[in-house]
């Protein structure tokens, strides 16, 4: 049997919600599958779209931007800015021949544990399927062998 | 209460509303609604003579949980604090039929004034505790529990009145009529929690306060006691010592969820009653008991509002709609936003014991806040390089601080943004917005963000790890 694809995806976090939902997944001992690795920053507004773009010429399968409820960012309204570079980088990444779907926004509140573990694992099913990115762009496949190398070595 | 009203330190403002919180701890501008009370607080004595001469009585639907009356100019009850009175605008016969004055007639210090407005006043304090409490359940939302339909069904509120020697029967427990004693009462625990069509959470107080109802109605009117509850939950000091008591008065335990309460009688027995249906699980079969009265132990919800004050205060809820504490363990009265804590029912369900050590908690966090004189902020925030700066403003209006300012150019030096570290609050947008990338975040900076990046991706093993 072939061996199952383990995609890696990079997980873009708020830290006033998204960063804790995950925190608090944890402390309910909700399990998600480890494909995901998280990132906390400030605040969704940081996300900057060289920073997923680098995630994917390093090798990411998908990404992952998530923040705060519309309405409840703790400065205000930066989810929204984030939003709107959410839906820009889709249609630029489908542009260079990623599939829009391996950039994903994910609205999840501090209390939202469960929410946050269902969506993750939902999203790492989707990007199994989809399989591994396959992106001339990327400088990096050859890297990304070696990376698999090591992590097995790692794991 | 009567301390804290006369305390020189305390201003205590009842009957109003905060409106607007601006600021951040140490610093909070705070708006307030003082409400019309159409009584002049600087001249009235509290005497009371306006409450007995006015002539309208209205159902009290607040502290009499509608089985007692007050009038359309009242104080909640009679040790409230503070001691002034306000009229009910939608009651009072003057306000909606033009005639009356009553209260204003009798005042001996002219107290009262009818051309009230409401007054808006803004303070600064350093520091907030929110101790909003919680809403009762509604127990007609359980529709085959009767409440509402059935004369002889009470809530856990309306039998508090009952039970209280202040209350509209004196302290005399009798049924909805005024006055039969109930000879057999069944008391339905977890009324609206622990159930998935309601609320899913344990109330917390209803168990112990089910157990004291039990203890009441035994003690003043001997009657036959059915408690029905699902799991007994007497966790603190001294309270499973009150439950062997209540057991050894004689109070019967039936183990089970109410599946209905109905004056529906089937068999011999039941006619006139209130008949209990309800699955015995200890014994493994169906019952149907035939009570008197029946009390439903409503639990506790959060407050219908506690989202919008929760927004107002810069502070979040959990799904359900308590407040969210900073750490379940570590930190249970402090919030994620600095000087904003919480105590009591706001944070989730708890008896008065429980709500009490809050409250001490908070305001000791609060006094240690204060002590401090300084406090430390994050030092998380964002400066423009006025070299690489090309003034294009893009980051401008990113900012919803208002905390970059753009300088036009001026004797022959070129115009650029500059960021106020006093408004910053750190969230990065600007950051990740600059083009030129001369917008720097501290703690956060691209070249520490994207070190993580590689790491997470194994590709920077062996690397010097960025400043
Ligand atoms: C029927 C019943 C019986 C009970 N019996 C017992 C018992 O015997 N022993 C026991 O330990 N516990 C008992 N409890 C539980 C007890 O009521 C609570 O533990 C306690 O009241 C919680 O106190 P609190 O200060 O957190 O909230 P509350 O007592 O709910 O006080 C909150 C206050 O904040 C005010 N408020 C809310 N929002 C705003 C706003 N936006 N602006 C200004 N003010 C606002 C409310 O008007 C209220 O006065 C009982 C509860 C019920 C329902
Ligand atoms: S603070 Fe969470 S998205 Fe802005």
């Amino acid at each position: 049997m072939a061996q199952q694809f383990e995609p890696l995806i990079i997980g873009f976090t708020c830290n006033w919600c998204s960063y804790r939902a995950a925190d608090s997944a944890g402390s309910m001992r909700l399990k998600y599958p480890p494909n995901i690795r998280l990132i906390r920053l400030m605040c969704s507004g940081r996300i900057d779209t060289t920073f997923v773009l680098q995630a994917f010429a390093n090798g990411a399968d998908a990404v992952l931007i998530s923040g705060c409820h519309p309405g409840d960012c703790h400065y205000v309204e930066q989810n929204y800015k984030a939003q709107s570079r959410f839906l820009l980088m889709r249609r630029m990444i489908a542009q260079m021949g990623i599939e829009p779907q391996r950039l994903q926004l994910l609205w999840a509140s501090a209390a939202e544990g469960t929410i946050f573990a269902a969506e993750v694992t939902k999203m790492i099913e989707e990007i199994r399927k989809l399989g591994p990115l396959n992106w001339k762009g990327g400088q990096l496949s050859a890297v990304s062998h070696q990376r698999s190398a090591i992590a097995e070595v790692a794991v | 209460m009567v301390s804290v009203g006369s305390h020189k330190n305390i201003n205590l403002m009842a009957y109003s509303e905060v409106t607007k919180v601006e600021g951040y701890v140490g610093n909070f501008t705070v708006t307030v609604r003082k409400k019309a009370r159409y009584v002049k607080e600087a001249d009235c004595t509290g005497c009371g003579i306006c409450q007995e001469k006015c002539p309208k009585k209205v159902i009290d639907q607040a502290y009499e949980a509608g089985v007692g009356y007050r009038k359309a100019i009242y104080t909640p009850f009679p040790q409230a604090v503070p001691k002034y009175p306000v009229i009910d605008r939608d009651n009072c016969t003057f306000f909606q039929k033009g005639t009356c004055k009553a209260c204003e007639k009798f005042c001996a210090s002219n107290a009262i004034d009818f051309k009230q407005q409401d007054e808006y006043v803004t303070f600064q304090v350093g520091n907030i505790i929110l101790a909003t409490g919680y809403d009762l359940f509604d127990a007609r939302r359980i529709s085959q529990y009767g409440y509402g339909r059935l004369a002889n069904v009470f809530t856990n509120l309306e039998f508090e009145r009952l039970s209280s020697a202040g209350g509209p029967t004196g302290g005399k427990i009798v049924l909805r009529d005024g006055v039969t004693v109930p000879q057999s009462v069944g008391i339905v625990h977890c009324v609206g929690s622990r159930d998935k069509h309601y609320n899913n959470y344990c109330s917390v107080i209803c168990c112990m306060q089910s157990l004291k109802f039990a203890h009441l109605v035994k003690e003043k009117t001997g009657a036959t006691v059915y408690n029905f509850y699902m799991d007994m939950r007497t966790a603190f000091k001294d309270y499973d010592e009150f439950y062997q008591r209540v057991l050894d008065e004689g109070t019967l335990f039936v183990r089970g969820r109410v599946a209905e309460v109905t004056d529906a009688a089937r068999q011999s027995g039941e006619e006139g009653k209130l008949i209990v249906q309800v699955e015995d699980t200890l014994i493994g079969k169906q019952r149907r008991i035939p009570v008197d009265m029946v009390i439903l132990s409503a639990g506790l919800e959060p407050r219908h509002d506690s989202k919008q004050v929760g927004h107002l205060f810069g502070i979040s809820c959990a799904s359900a709609g308590w407040f969210i504490e900073r750490h379940p363990k570590l930190d249970p009265v402090a919030t994620m936003t600095e000087g904003i804590f919480i105590a009591g029912c706001a944070q989730g369900p708890k008896d008065i014991p429980a709500s009490v050590a809050q409250g001490a908690a908070a305001a000791a966090r609060v006094v240690g806040k204060v002590q401090q004189k300084e406090i430390a902020v994050e030092p998380i925030r964002a400066s423009i390089d006025k070299e690489r700066c090309s003034a294009c403003r893009i980051c401008n209006n990113q900012c919803p601080f208002t905390a970059i300012n753009f300088i036009e150019a001026k004797n022959g030096a070129r115009a650029y943004s500059e960021v106020n570290p006093a408004l910053c609050q750190g969230c990065g947008t600007c950051v990740a917005a600059c083009p030129s990338g001369a917008i720097a975040g501290t703690v956060f900076s691209s070249k520490q963000i994207t070190a993580q990046l590689n790491g997470l991706m194994l590709l920077n093993i062996g690397e010097a790890v960025p400043a």
